[in-house]
This record gives structure tokens, C-alpha cells and sequence, in this order.
């Protein structure tokens, strides 16, 4: 696994899915009036600032941080909705960093991404990559409760991918497909919901409504933004466990983007933690869990509500938020948040390494554990 | 819940009875619900999406959306029952003594007025304050309460982070000194980091100010860490109450049990996630019996016939269930 400064050298197995080296993604700032004619030179929203990582096939990944660090910006990067200004990104071994923006994105992927407001993004284009790559890489959205079209019966939204893509058939053989995808999402008998509309369903059931549109294509990898957080904390384990369970069935890929590490330790075999653009930390699950290597892998950790009484123990709160992206710090750019930053940390960006085997992080003073 | 006989509590909520009457039918909100208060104290009420936990605390500051009634139940605040008080006489009470920081409401200031003028003209509204350069040193005290400095108190909601609306939100929820805050998901739209923040601030408040605070939440833990009791609240009723370790180290109701194995604990992170198979009932629909018992996993005869009363099963420990009755030395109703 290479860091964000893409210091150590790859390991490219056979079971790598995508391998994302180097990834920059900025948003121009207006200049405004002034700004243009004094020639100011234009600044931008590091939204994303040279990450990198590998996720293997069958491997569930969690990519971790607060609001604003970039991680659904990595996203949907990933999905070509956006396109990359630098790095690379490849699938299955083929560079698709800059696919042709051909085909136009499918109009519920269009109407989920305006609500989240990336249509003012200045730099918002819907690239829309070759199709065999989009029928690869599926995304589950956060708010079932917004993604699915109020008017649409569940067969509709779950065929719509298929059509889109000229995979229906015929009708007996759509049907067939629809009924698999909801039956795999655990919505069984499907027969039950083929001809409901969301209202009818709970969230829960919305949610997995979604999760069948993304897996009527048969993907080999599923992009999860959030997929729980809408949702009461009774179900959220069922579709946790169901994205378990289509990893161990279906061998697809999970990339699940979270701001919560307590429902990330649950189901994922590596974490990565992201802090404004950058990945500072990454190694598998259990290892970052017991032996957080970054300070803000540990803040982040100490803040999360434990229900066990006898494990309360101190929270260490970081004061303030994420600074703004458009002048990041010199140094480490977590330093000024940091309580161990030393003078050090101030003037030099710290190196990615590998501090125990698969475990790296971005920090000069992590050590390895004991 | 637990006796003490010498002082009264501060609020004593007794079978607070909720519905709404709807052309869809009659939708059992709240039915029988009994919680006490102590001064300074907070209780953390608990429960899934429509489990009637906002409803109940709307009835007590008598907000309720027109379709609602409250057909039962008193809610003695130092003795006066707040449902016998008149339209008037309430509005000496609501914000005063018991005030309110809406679930999503840090979204709902004005974007096209300050935040500190937003603040200025409640109190002015309240009468606390002729005019907004009067309730001007109030407004900085109340900011600098929550930790925002006095000088942003000029600024516009968008220039505030989440985090931030939230804490000016609070400082109004304090504008009139009440005794009693009702926080209904103060932290749910936010990031773990700024929930920390916000919890922290909560404490502190409670802390200084000698508030009893109720927090509404779904999220077991948050109520874990801040919380010094909790009630369980299912289908509109009573689950479970007790000091906030009971419920972790000697859960009794079964939903309880089930609401705790849904949840992720990073203390035994390779344990499974259990959902709680079905859905909560229809609240215009019960069953006859328990109203878990569709979901219940222990579920008896009696349970699918007879509704479980709360009662006390250990010292300061209610529970609604037919499965522990041996301790049911007091009944409740």
C-alpha cells in the first residue's frame, strides 16, 4: 500500500480491485470582480490532496473522517462523477481516471448528487465514465429517504439501472433480474414490495430498496456513503450485516465512507482515516482499533459514546473544526489541532510509513505499539 | 423514580396520557408514561423513531401540533400542574422555568438576521429586555455561555459551522434561566467530534447553571455517557427506567436487552450486530397485550392478553414486563 506522499512502494497482488495512487481533486474559488482584473490568482478547496490505496477484492474498507474532509469527494471521484485534476485511479488493472464523459449519468444518481448541493460546485460536470465501468461500480447513497423517486414502485427504481444499461430483455426476464437483486437484499419474498412506492416502506426497507438498485447490475464494487446513518440504530445492524453478507456471497467490494468509527470497527477489515484531503492513517481494523498510531485516530476513537460503564474513560476533544481547505496549514496540516505537535510538526510535513506491517500512518512521533 | 420522600421532585411527570386524533384513526402516543426529575439531574429518554419520546416532551411544554391531545396524566413542576395551567399562565412557564432546544432547529434561525439579534429579540420578546441594545450584554453573556465569543454574535447563520448553530441554539434554549432544558437529538446531524463538543457543553451547563436537563435521543450511548438516568420508552410507553449503569450492567425488559446487542460497542468489537427483527407497532393499531410481544423473543400467553404495568423491581428500577414481577412489591398504578 503506498502512503499519500506515495513514499513506499506498491504490492500489487492478484486480488487488487483498485488502486488509487496519488488522487488530487480541488474546486476553484470565484475570483470575483476585483479578483479578475488585478489577475489574482485563482485559489481552491483542496478537497482532496494526493490520496492513495489499495482495496482488494471481496475487502471491505472503511474511509473514516469528519464532514469536510473529502471522503465523498473521494467518492465520487471514484465513480468519474467527478473528475481528478492529478493522480490516477485504476480498476481491475485499467487506468479509468479520465474516461470519456460520453454518456450522460443516470438521472437519479444527477437528482441525488443536487441535493447534496455539488451542483453549485463550480466544477461539477456528471462525467460519465464508459458504461461497463458504471455497471462495475455501484453507489448506495445516504438518505434512503431522498434517493428513491417518490412516484416510482420499487420494480421501477430496481429497473431502471437495467434498461438504462440495455440489459432488460424481456419482461419475464427484467422481472426475473429485479426480483434476485431485492431477494439478495434481503427484501424477501420480493413479491411483497415489487409494486409498493417508498411511503410504503420503512427505512430500512428503503435502504435495501437502494442497495438492490445498485446490485441489479451485478457490481463488483459498492460504494457506500453513509449507508446507515439516516437510520434507527434497531436496523442499522440488518444492513451492516447485509453488506457483509453480499462480500462473503456475492464477493463484491465495499468502500464504505463514514464520519463513525464505532459502526466502521464493526463489519470492516481495514480502515483508513482521512483528515482534510489526506489519508493519515491506514492499517487493518482490529490493529488501528487497538493501536491507533495517529493522534487523530485516537481523538476520533476517545469521542465515540461507549454504552459499557465500565469502559468509560476520558474523552480527548479536540477544540474548533476542520480549517478550511482552501489555506491549509504549513507542516503537518493536523498541528494546530493536535495536542502532542511539537515545533517540528509546524515546519515539516511528516512522512507516510509503515510503522507495524500493513499499519501506516502520517505523523512523526507515532511508534509502534508496546 | 426512586423515593424521596423529604424534598418533592422538580418535575413530576404521572401518567401522562398522548393522542392524536386523525382522520386516519386515533394514534396512541403516549399512554400511562411516569418519570420524575430532580433538580439538577438529566435523563436521558431513549427509544426508536416514533416510539413517542418528542410527543411526550411536546405535551409537557403543551406544543403540540393541533391534532394532538393530551387526554391524561399530570405534569407537577414544583407542584403546579402545567396541563392545569391556562394559555397565559403557560406562557409564564414555557422558556421560563422549562424551555426547549428542537430536534433540527439549529437549521431554523433566520438566515437574514444575526444570530446575536436573533437572541436579542427573543429576549426582548420575553420581556427581559426593553430593546435589543439592552439585551445586548445578556446576549454576549449567553454566548460567551456556550463558548462562542461575543464578536460573532454580528455574524449570519451561514458563517456558523453545524456545531456552532447548535451551540447559539442552546444559548437561546438559556435565554430565560429556565430550571428545566429538553434537548430533543441535540447532536444527531453532527459529526462525532462537534457530539463530543456539544455533550461536553451540555455537562458543563448542567453543572454551572444547576440545570435538570432531559435529552431525547435513539443513541443508547450518548445517553450512557452524559446521562445520570434512563427511561426506555417503546410503542408510546414505559419500557424500562433505571440509574444510567443499570441499564448497561443489569438490563431487564427484553427490548432493552435487544436495543443494546443493536448497538456498536467498541469494547467487543468482534461481537456480532444484532437487529431487532419486525417493526415498532402501529400506533393506531396496538396489540392487545404487551407492546413489544410481536418482537418480544420471551414472549408468554400473558403477554400476547395483558398489558405489563411498570413496576418497581429493584431499588430505583421500573420495568414494564410480565417476565419480572417477583420483585413487584409496589405497583405503580
Amino acid at each position: 500500500m503506498t502512503g499519500p506522499d506515495g513514499s513506499a512502494l506498491p504490492t500489487r497482488g492478484p486480488g487488487v480491485l483498485l488502486t488509487v495512487e496519488g488522487l488530487c481533486k480541488r474546486f476553484p474559488l470565484p475570483r470575483g470582480f476585483i479578483g479578475t482584473l488585478t489577475n489574482r490568482p485563482t485559489e481552491a478547496v483542496h478537497a482532496i490532496d494526493g490520496i492513495s490505496f489499495e482495496l482488494q477484492r471481496g475487502e471491505i474498507m472503511a474511509l473514516v473522517g469528519e464532514s469536510g474532509c473529502g471522503k465523498t469527494t473521494t467518492a465520487l471521484t471514484l465513480m468519474g462523477l467527478l473528475e481528478a485534476d492529478e493522480g490516477t485511479i485504476r480498476f481491475n488493472g485499467e487506468d479509468v481516471t479520465h474516461l470519456g464523459r460520453s454518456v450522460e449519468a443516470p438521472r437519479a444518481t444527477i437528482a441525488a448528487l443536487e441535493r447534496q448541493s455539488f451542483r453549485r460546485e463550480p466544477s461539477f460536470q456528471p462525467t460519465l465514465t464508459m458504461k461497463d465501468l458504471r455497471r462495475q461500480v455501484q453507489m448506495v447513497f445516504q438518505d434512503p429517504y431522498e434517493s428513491l423517486n417518490p412516484r416510482a414502485t420499487v420494480f421501477e427504481t430496481v429497473a431502471e439501472p437495467l434498461e438504462v444499461h440495455g440489459l432488460a430483455g424481456t419482461r419475464d426476464q427484467l422481472l426475473e433480474r429485479v426480483r434476485r437483486a431485492l431477494e439478495d437484499a434481503g427484501l424477501h419474498p420480493a413479491e411483497d414490495y415489487l409494486w409498493r412506492r417508498p411511503h410504503e416502506l420503512s427505512g430500512g426497507q428503503r435502504q435495501r430498496v437502494v442497495i438492490a438498485g445498485a446490485l441489479v447490475l451485478e457490481p463488483i464494487l459498492l460504494i457506500a456513503d453513509e449507508p446507515v446513518s439516516m437510520l434507527d440504530v434497531s436496523i442499522r445492524a440488518e444492513i451492516l450485516n447485509l453488506l457483509d453478507d453480499l462480500r462473503t456471497r456475492r464477493g463484491i467490494s465495499v468502500l464504505c465512507i463514514t464520519h463513525d468509527l464505532g459502526t466502521a470497527a464493526y463489519f470492516t477489515d481495514r480502515i483508513a482515516v482521512m483528515y482534510l484531503g489526506r489519508i493519515v492513517e491506514s492499517g487493518p481494523t482490529q490493529a488501528v482499533l487497538a493501536h491507533p498510531l495517529h493522534p487523530y485516530t485516537r481523538a476520533l476513537l476517545s469521542v465515540i459514546p461507549v454504552p459499557n460503564p465500565r469502559l468509560r474513560r476520558k474523552r480527548m476533544i479536540l477544540t474548533g473544526e476542520t480549517p478550511n481547505p482552501v489555506h491549509l496549514p504549513r507542516g503537518c496540516r493536523f498541528h494546530p489541532r493536535c495536542p502532542i505537535a511539537t515545533a517540528r510538526c509546524a515546519e515539516a510535513d511528516p512522512a507516510w510509513r509503515e510503522v507495524t506491517p500493513a499499519h501506516s500512518a502520517a505523523c512523526h512521533e507515532a511508534v509502534a505499539p508496546g | 423514580m426512586s423515593e424521596r420522600p423529604t424534598a418533592p421532585p422538580l418535575l413530576d411527570v404521572r401518567d401522562l396520557t398522548t393522542r392524536f386524533i386523525t382522520p386516519e384513526g386515533v394514534f396512541h402516543a403516549v399512554e400511562g408514561l411516569s418519570f420524575q426529575l430532580e433538580r439538577g439531574e438529566s435523563l436521558g429518554l431513549v427509544g426508536e423513531s416514533g416510539c413517542g419520546k418528542s410527543t411526550a416532551m411536546l405535551s409537557l411544554l403543551r406544543l403540540l401540533p393541533a391534532a394532538g391531545r393530551i387526554v391524561g396524566g399530570q405534569a407537577l413542576l414544583d407542584g403546579t400542574d402545567l396541563f392545569g395551567l391556562d394559555e397565559s399562565d403557560m406562557r409564564a412557564v414555557r422558556w421560563h422555568r422549562i424551555s426547549m432546544i428542537f430536534q433540527g432547529a439549529m437549521n431554523a434561525f433566520n438566515p437574514v438576521r444575526t444570530v446575536g439579534a436573533q437572541i436579542a429579540e427573543a429576549l426582548v420578546f420575553h420581556g427581559l429586555a426593553q430593546d435589543r441594545g439592552e439585551a445586548q450584554p445578556r446576549v454576549d453573556e449567553l454566548l460567551e455561555m456556550v463558548g462562542i465569543t461575543g464578536a460573532r454574535g454580528s455574524q449570519y447563520p451561514h458563517q456558523y459551522s453545524g456545531g456552532m448553530r447548535q451551540r447559539a441554539m442552546i444559548a437561546m434554549a438559556l435565554a430565560c434561566s429556565p430550571q428545566v432544558v429538553i434537548a430533543d437529538e441535540p447532536t444527531t446531524a453532527l459529526d462525532v467530534m462537534i457530539q463530543a463538543q456539544i455533550l461536553e457543553l451540555l455537562e458543563r451547563l448542567q453543572r454551572e447553571l444547576g440545570l435538570a436537563v432531559i435529552l431525547v435521543t435513539h443513541d443508547l450511548s450518548v445517553v450512557a455517557e452524559v446521562c445520570h438516568r434512563v427511561l426506555v420508552m417503546y410503542g408510546g410507553v414505559l419500557a424500562e427506567s433505571c440509574e444510567v449503569d443499570g441499564i448497561f450492567n443489569q438490563p431487564l425488559h427484553p427490548y432493552t436487552r435487544r436495543l443494546l446487542a443493536a448497538f456498536p460497542d467498541l469494547s467487543r468489537p468482534e461481537g456480532k450486530l444484532v437487529s431487532i427483527p419486525g417493526y415498532p407497532p402501529r400506533l393506531n393499531a396496538l396489540p392487545p397485550g404487551c407492546r413489544f410481544a410481536p418482537r418480544c423473543e420471551e414472549v408468554h400467553e400473558r403477554c400476547l392478553q395483558e398489558r405489563p404495568k411498570p413496576r418497581q423491581v429493584l431499588p430505583g428500577h421500573w420495568v414494564a414486563c410480565h417476565l419480572h414481577e417477583a420483585g413487584a412489591a409496589n405497583d405503580r398504578t
